[in-house]
């Protein structure tokens, strides 16, 4: 047992490090500042820099771009990113779809898509999601039926997230319903210029617009775009389920949301002190701190076995989730809660990017409201709590 | 909406409070406060005194000896006992068997039982669970086989209630095994001196003797003391589940804990200063306390209530989180403590030197409370179980 | 970055564990704690027998010069099997003290003593009102000519009755609080002037109240600086506080064991009670209890040896936590059993109880979040 990272680690840390300080666009660093809203040209311009570093795809295999990172070295890039609260590049096209492309994809698909997806040419989103399927997503009902060259494409997907700027969405559908539902779902990539597809916002109770409905009328898709075989999409939306092993937890993150939740406690004057001096709310920081500290060392755990070659139960994702995503909550509560009546004032999400209104009440509350509302999303998505603790009842206790 | 009390029920509360100080034997007081162990004796020295008055069965009716109370004086009377620090009742015999015998009885059971009951002359106990049937209760087994004049009972029960003082013990037994597991049971009075009956003592891990095994061997039991009907048992048992008013959620009780809690909490020193001065343990104690207010207005709520006699589901709810915060006031009692949660009176009786308790008096109930409490949220139908009532009589689930 | 166990780690693990399924059943522990000694001096041989007793201590006194994380191995398993005997008064607590502070002359003299068996050591810290503030002492030790007298009382001494040697914290100078003031002494049990006062604990120990009534000391009883015992009493307690972080979560991992098992047995309703979701979730919420336990113990043990205020800062966080999911585990390991978690007759009780007096051990839950808070904010 040994805590430390090789000289080379720390080396590759400070590479790291310097990389950020010097090439973060400092435009996004002030509209973080700010409390401004994101638009969809910031993320591909931070995506543009790391892709011209070669670090946009940490975890791809070097023969597609990939950074042929050690495991620590990927943690340790992580760790940073989320420590200097770079903005998250979204998982959908990076994370999500080429995994699934390089393991199942036709030649066709990896040749065309990947290099796009690392680009950022192209957006993609995720349309798994049903109105009648969410946590039982098998059940999934929208149709895809042949027709010459192309499927068909009949239905509606919900709670895409940013649909709005996708030009690409990868949809699970339905081939054959005679089947066990597992058995007859279809992996296809649709473009979202297509006729027949369109796009409904979602407002969410943060005041923001980031998922969508989206719906298909007769929306044709030709045969080269299903990934692998028919009905076979349930197997390979799986295991990209299962692929990323640690980094679940957020940890990085929710590191970089307690230390800025510290200086804003030292920073707010309530009774003459400072929030910090208050016991009751240095406590529940402590505690925070202390939980967070127990999911860091979870996460090392994991990652460690990973090294060792040592095959986990499959559960530790599942795990990692459940405590990252509360610790995530809390963090935001923490943060309204420090906020006071400020909060209030924030309710309606950051400020649209053409405004130059200033934030009332103290800078840092900015925000806060809209942000609790917020994440009370990550224990819903991307397999709720309840369904992790299903997994981990039947995987691992055998229950 | 109104929340002050009648003049009638502030001068009843005056009586019951005036009575209790003058008749309740001090020297239960000291016991308790030592917690000593309480012998049968001293629960029925309390009970005589209280039978003399009348009011031993405050929620009989007056025919059978009951004081004819409306349910508020009920309640009042049952928090000015709880605020007192008064040894309790014994519930098997006066609220769960009674309410049986007074609706399902018949004559000569009634008129034979119920009177030794209000005397404490017979001290009951209730033979329901068996190692096989806890939650689901109507799994039972036992069987009661009738031979003649008698029914012969085999089997055992399990975690049975001061079965060691016992009586008489009522017990569900199986009397049909075919078709439907509600419907094949029978409700029996068992003497406790019948031959076949042995009672071994469960020890629990706060080192009190409180519950135990009751085995029947052969055990003869006269047709006359089946009540009602043979293989209704169940309905029977159901009925006296529900009887039950006000007083489940021990709110007084816990006030007077708490009460309590405090004062210990004065005592106890941290850095220097008393324990109570401490940021985070104050937040602790008022945060139950005001848990134990939200409790005490819905206990109110329920039974205020004009409209309905049965408290309903509220059974459920009260118990639910009048468990929880007896629970957290152990836990409380024992952090107040800190080391002297360590010596334990009913360790092992060896060639020890040390005399108890070994810290403050207080000290020595701590330990053994915080561990026993978890009871609370087990007998009398688990946490699980309530939870599980409320969501299907009250959500429909 | 690595979490594996060494060879030797996993012999140690092998050894104990092995040790504690032979015989250590709790029919064969609770006889021990009903003894009338309350402990098994064949076991405490067995263990030096095994090298057990030697790990912590170096080379130059018999010992392995084993590491904070093979002690850690060793209490976890000892946690697994409610161990009784004073392994961890005598050779992580005392032991620690003497091999941070001791003298050479101390060492030698006593360390090659508790390697063989041959003496058991407690560690006499805690007084009537001093809660969790190792600095809030009242007992005094007097220079006298050629040494010290000692006088005061002593509260819930772990294994005094036990001891035949005590490390005894009194103040040398300095008012009740200070830390400044604060010495450490090596204290025979036998010295004129001391009574002790013996009984069981809740958790199936013993303990003492011990009153020094103006015990003579000589100088060569002084651990470590006169006055300045503070920070080798805090740098033992820190260790002592993370290797029961490890017996706990051996308890807690039984415990959770057991009550897997538990619900795959027992059956109501006409289904094992693991089937119902309402104890499938809670069943995994322990379990993820005790595997933040397992990081955090790990993580504070592996920074025992790091600057100051990150060792106290990584122990707080752990001893914390550990309070925290020993009780969360233990109250549910309790209801989860029903009338069976509330019996004297399975050992769910008597780990549930165990996991309760650590928490009170050494500084509870809101205890180490306020340290830790301090140390952070
Ligand atoms: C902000 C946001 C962004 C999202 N982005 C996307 C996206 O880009 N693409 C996409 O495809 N989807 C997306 N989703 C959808 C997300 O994956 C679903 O919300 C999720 O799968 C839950 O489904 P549901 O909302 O239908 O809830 P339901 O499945 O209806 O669940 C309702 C509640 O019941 C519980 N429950 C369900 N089944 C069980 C069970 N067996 N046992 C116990 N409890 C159970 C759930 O845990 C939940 O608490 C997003 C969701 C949110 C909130
Ligand atoms: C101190 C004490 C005194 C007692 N006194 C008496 C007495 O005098 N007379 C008498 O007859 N009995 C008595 N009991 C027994 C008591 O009523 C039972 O313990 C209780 O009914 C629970 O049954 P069990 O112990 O068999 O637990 P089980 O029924 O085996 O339950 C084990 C666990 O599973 C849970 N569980 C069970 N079913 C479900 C479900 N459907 N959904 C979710 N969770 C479930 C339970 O809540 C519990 O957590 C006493 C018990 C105790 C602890």
């Amino acid at each position: 047992m040994d805590l430390s990272f090789s000289e080379k680690d720390f080396m590759f840390r400070e590479e790291v490090r310097e990389f950020i300080r010097t090439e973060y666009p400092g435009d996004l660093r002030r509209k973080m500042k700010q409390g401004k809203e994101f638009a969809k040209e910031d993320f591909l311009c931070w995506q543009r820099v790391l892709y011209n570093k070669g670090w946009a795809a940490p975890s791809w295999p070097v023969e597609y771009g990939g950074t042929g990172w050690s495991a620590t070295q990927r943690y340790i890039f992580q760790e940073e990113l989320g420590q200097a609260a770079t903005l998250n590049i979204l998982p959908f096209g990076l994370k999500m779809l080429a995994p699934v492309l390089m393991a199942y994809g036709s030649d066709y698909q990896k040749g065309y898509f990947l290099p796009r997806i690392l680009t950022g040419q192209d957006w993609w989103c995720q349309g798994y999601s049903e109105p009648g399927a969410g946590s039982d997503l098998a059940s999934l009902r929208t149709s895809a039926v042949k027709d010459g060259d192309e499927y068909v494409v009949n239905g509606s997907k919900t709670w895409t997230s940013f649909a709005q700027w996708a030009d690409w969405i990868f949809c699970l559908v339905r081939t054959n319903s005679m089947v066990k539902k597992q058995a007859g779902i279809s992996f296809l990539l649709i473009d979202m210029k297509t006729p027949g597809i369109t796009v409904r916002p979602i407002i969410t109770i943060d005041g923001m617009h980031e998922v969508n409905e989206v719906f298909f009328d007769n929306v044709r898709v030709p045969i080269k775009n299903r990934v692998g075989e028919e009905n076979m999409g349930w197997t390979y939306a799986k295991t990209l389920l299962s692929h990323e092993r640690t980094g679940t937890a957020e940890v990085p993150r929710s590191k970089y949301g307690i230390t800025s939740l510290k200086k804003n406690a030292r920073k707010h004057i309530s009774n003459g002190k400072s929030l910090l001096e208050d016991e009751y709310l240095s406590n529940k920081l402590a505690q925070l701190e202390i939980d967070l500290l127990a999911l860091e060392y979870s996460d090392l755990r994991v990652l460690s076995d990973d090294f060792l070659g040592k095959k986990g139960t499959g559960a530790e994702p599942s795990i990692l989730k459940i405590k990252g995503s509360e610790i995530q909550q809390r963090v935001t509560e923490l943060a309204l809660e420090i906020t006071g009546y400020a909060g209030f004032s924030s309710l309606g999400g950051p400020l649209p990017m053409e405004s130059n209104a200033y934030p009332t009440g103290p800078g840092f509350g900015f925000g806060a409201g809209s942000e609790y509302f917020n994440m009370r999303k990550s224990t819903i998505y991307g397999g709720s709590n309840e369904i992790q603790r299903n997994i981990i009842a039947k995987t691992v206790l055998g229950l | 909406m109104d929340i002050s009390i009648a003049i009638e029920d502030v001068l009843f509360r005056e009586e019951v409070r005036d009575f209790i100080q003058e008749h309740y034997p001090s020297y239960l007081h000291d016991k308790i406060a030592k917690s000593e162990e309480l012998t049968k004796e001293d629960f029925l020295v309390w009970h005589r005194i209280l039978h003399k008055k009348g009011w031993i069965a405050p929620s009989w009716p007056k025919e059978y000896g009951g004081p004819g109370w409306t349910s508020v004086q009920r309640f009042i009377f049952n928090e000015e006992l709880s605020a007192a620090g008064a040894i309790t009742t014994m519930p098997f015999s006066l609220t769960m068997l009674a309410p049986v015998l007074m609706q399902y009885g018949n004559e000569k059971q009634r008129e034979y039982f119920l009177p030794r009951i209000l005397s404490g002359e017979d001290w009951w106990c209730q033979g329901y669970s068996e190692p096989g049937a806890g939650s689901d209760l109507a799994s039972l087994r036992m069987p009661a086989v009738r031979d003649g004049d008698d029914y012969v009972v085999n089997g055992s029960k399990t975690w049975t209630t001061f079965a060691q003082f016992a009586d008489w013990i009522f017990c569900l037994v199986r009397t049909n095994s075919d078709g439907k597991k509600q419907m094949g049971i029978s409700f029996l009075l068992i003497d406790m001196k019948t031959p076949g009956i042995t009672v071994r003592p469960i020890r629990t891990l706060d080192g009190g003797y409180d519950i135990n095994e009751v085995h029947f061997e052969n055990v003869r039991v006269p047709i006359e003391n089946l009540v009602g009907e043979e293989n209704f048992g169940w309905t029977y048992a159901k009925a006296l589940l529900s009887h039950e008013r006000g007083g489940i959620a021990d709110v007084a009780r816990s006030e007077v804990a708490i009460k309590a809690l405090r004062k210990i909490a004065t005592t106890e020193l941290s850095d220097g200063g008393p324990l109570i001065e401490n940021t985070i343990f104050s937040k602790k104690i008022a945060e139950l306390e005001i848990d134990l207010l939200a409790l005490k207005y819905l206990e109110l709520r329920a039974v205020f209530n004009e409209k309905s006699d049965d408290l309903g589901p509220n059974v459920s709810i009260l118990k639910l989180k009048g468990s929880e915060v007896q629970q957290r006031i152990g836990e409380l009692r024992l952090e107040a403590v800190g080391y002297y949660g360590f010596p334990f009176k009913y360790g092992p009786q060896t060639s020890n030197t040390a005399i108890f308790p070994v810290g403050p008096s207080y000290t020595q109930f701590a330990g053994p409370s915080y561990f026993n409490l978890r009871k609370t949220t087990i007998y009398g139908g688990s946490s699980e179980i309530q939870r599980g009532i409320v969501a299907k009589s009250v959500l429909g689930l | 970055m690595d979490f594996s166990f060494s060879e030797e780690q996993e012999l140690y693990r092998a050894t104990v564990s092995r040790f504690i399924q032979n015989q250590y059943g709790l029919e064969a522990r609770q006889k021990i704690v009903n003894s009338d000694l309350g402990m098994s001096r064949e076991n405490w041989q067995q263990f030096a027998d095994l090298g057990l007793l030697a790990i912590p201590f170096a080379e130059e006194y018999g010992g392995l010069e084993g590491s904070a994380v093979d002690t850690m191995v060793v209490m976890e398993e000892f946690g697994r099997g409610l161990v009784i005997e004073p392994y961890f008064e005598t050779v992580i607590f005392s032991g620690g003290i003497l091999s941070i502070g001791g003298s050479n002359e101390q060492k030698q003299q006593y360390i090659p003593r508790i390697i063989s068996g041959e003496c058991i050591f407690a560690t006499a810290f805690a007084e009537s009102q001093s809660r969790y503030n190792l600095a809030d002492i009242k007992t005094t030790a007097k220079v006298r000519n050629g040494g010290f007298i000692l006088n005061g009382k002593k509260s819930v001494v772990w294994a005094g009755p036990w001891a035949d040697y005590l490390i005894v914290t009194a103040r040398t100078s300095g008012s009740q609080f200070d830390e400044k003031g604060v010495s450490l002494f090596l204290v025979d049990k036998n010295s004129e002037g001391i009574s002790l006062k013996n009984y069981p604990t809740i958790d199936g120990g013993r303990a003492s109240e011990i009153s020094f009534e103006n015990v003579e000391l000589s100088d060569e009883s002084l651990l470590g600086h006169i006055d300045d015992g503070f920070d080798l009493l805090e740098a033992a307690v820190d260790r002592a506080r993370a290797a029961i972080c490890a017996e706990a979560v051996g308890a807690m991992k039984a415990l959770h064991e057991t009550t897997l098992d538990y619900v795959k047995l027992r059956e109501q309703f006409g289904v094992p009670i693991g089937n119902f979701q309402v104890i499938q979730h809670r069943m995994v919420d322990m379990l993820i209890a005790y595997e933040e336990a397992v990081s955090i113990t790990y993580m504070a043990t592996l920074h025992l040896d790091h600057p100051v205020e990150e060792r106290q800062k990584s122990v707080s966080a752990a001893k914390a936590k550990i309070g925290q999911s020993a009780r969360y585990i233990g109250q549910e390991a309790v209801q989860i059993h029903g009338g069976m978690g509330m019996t004297d007759e399975l050992n769910v009780g008597h780990y549930f109880k165990r996991l309760t007096m650590i928490d009170v051990s050494l500084g509870n839950q809101d205890y180490h979040v306020r340290r830790f808070a301090d140390l952070t904010q």
